[in-house]
């Protein structure tokens, strides 16, 4: 974490004076093993807080042949170019990079729709990486699932890692599994995602602690099983762009905890059921 | 009827269950992912339990199985003879022993290294603490 803030106050610097030569960027790929628990949606979410603290932000989706992050962005129509034509130099970086509807501090590139994981040249990718954080603040690369090819080209062009997992057996699992083969040198921090405090708090759900008192790992945020997240989702506009909200404001501390500010520890409330909400479910539970 | 006892208390919640399922199975994968680890165990309990009995190290077998609440180690090692050659107690007379195992040759030939490594923990520190033991014994 003192590196982290190290790095932030240099970060704060650089933002203000965009022009100055600035220090290399910080890459981070965001990687879960298991597919499904909310990679893309963390990604977005988390360089949209990221860029609206000000940050300079590029985002690339290492999901070849399944490019998603264009989309939960709202950005699928901008796409021209993708990582493999830049990889391949049929299009120049810039041409490839998709600004944000929202903020000018945030770049997409995205992934090839109808190309294969194995194309990708791993030293280019790494060189393509190294490229986008002699520009940004941050890089961002969403990983695709499993362990393999495509796992392995995300992580290459990193030096730190984001590890989202949710509260369930397989997701801890396959995290362990992630974390294990990352090691310590990506200094993996944890997301845990699509919590929800109502089962926890009736016990049929693995809590926080139960989930990191088996990884150990520092934990940068935990985010509610909303149904907002799908809401925004299908709009393509990151709930991360709202500044009120339970779940934008742990985006919100998420990135601050990225960029090093000492934000209290992360933690999710148990809403007390509305009088008409258990009314509602009582009805419910009778019909059913 | 334990078991219905249990649901209708709620004895016991799932997440508790779900809690010991993961501390169990990530203790069998990451075992599973300390191939060497396994081996320099399963070397070192061969070598240990061959003070006393001469066992066929090829035919050794150690797994782990998951038990209900705990994983077990199930080491099978098969017994050649209860009866070694040589005295089995002094440390240092081990070397030689080795070689007198007639069947052994072959194998004896990769062992040493190994049982020197073990070894020399004890005798290591002994020819180091040699001097210092009867320094610190006489006064």
């Amino acid at each position: 974490m003192h590196v982290l803030r190290e790095d932030h106050d240099d970060r704060d610097e650089s933002a203000a004076a965009s022009a100055a030569p600035r220090k290399l960027g910080r890459a981070i790929v965001i990687t879960s093993g298991k597919g499904g628990v909310g990679k893309t949606t963390t990604t977005a979410n988390v360089g949209t807080a990221l860029a609206r603290r000000g940050a300079r932000v590029a985002l690339i989706d290492a999901d070849v042949g399944l490019r998603n992050l264009d989309i939960v962005l709202g950005l699928e129509s901008r796409v021209k170019y993708h990582v493999l034509d830049v990889l391949e130099e049929k299009a120049t970086l810039d041409d490839a990079l998709v600004t944000d509807k929202h903020s000018e501090n945030l770049v997409l590139l995205a992934a090839a729709q109808s190309r294969e994981k194995d194309e990708v040249d791993t030293e280019k990718m790494v060189a393509l990486v190294r490229a986008l954080q002699e520009r940004f603040d941050y890089v961002l690369i969403d990983c695709p699932a499993g362990i393999e090819l495509g796992f392995k080209n995300a992580v290459a062009g990193a030096q730190e890692a984001i590890v989202v997992c949710t509260p369930e057996v397989s997701s801890v699992r396959d995290v362990d599994r992630v974390v294990g083969l990352l090691g310590n040198a990506f200094k993996p921090q944890l997301i845990i995602n699509r919590l929800r405090p109502q089962l926890v708090k009736k016990g049929k759900m693995l809590s926080v602690e139960d989930v990191n008192g088996i990884l150990h790992l520092p934990l940068l945020g935990v985010i509610a099983d909303e149904p907002e997240i799908i809401v925004t989702t299908n709009k393509g506009e990151p709930l991360a762009l709202r500044t009120e909200g339970e779940t934008a404001h742990a985006y919100h501390a998420i990135a601050a905890r990225i960029a090093g500010d000492d934000v209290p520890a992360p933690t999710v409330e148990v809403k007390e059921e509305s009088f008409f909400g258990k009314i509602g479910s009582i009805f419910g539970g009778r019909r059913a | 009827m334990m078991e219905w006892v249990k649901r209708v208390f709620g004895a016991q919640n799932s997440s508790s269950t779900a809690k010991e399922r993961l501390r169990l199975v990530l203790m069998t994968d990451h075992l599973a992912l300390a191939p060497e680890i396994i081996e320099n165990m399963k070397r070192d309990l061969v070598d240990v339990i061959s003070r006393y009995v001469e066992v066929d190290r090829e035919k050794v077998e150690v797994n782990f199985e998951r038990e209900d609440r705990a994983l077990a180690m199930l080491a099978n090692i098969p017994i050649v003879s209860v009866n070694r050659p040589s005295p089995p107690p002094a440390p240092p007379t081990k070397p030689p022993e080795i070689k007198d195992e007639p069947p052994a040759v072959a194998k004896a030939a990769e062992a040493p290294p190994v049982r020197r490594r073990r070894r020399r923990k004890p005798p290591g520190a002994t020819p180091v603490a040699t001097p210092p033991k009867p320094a610190a014994a006489n006064p």
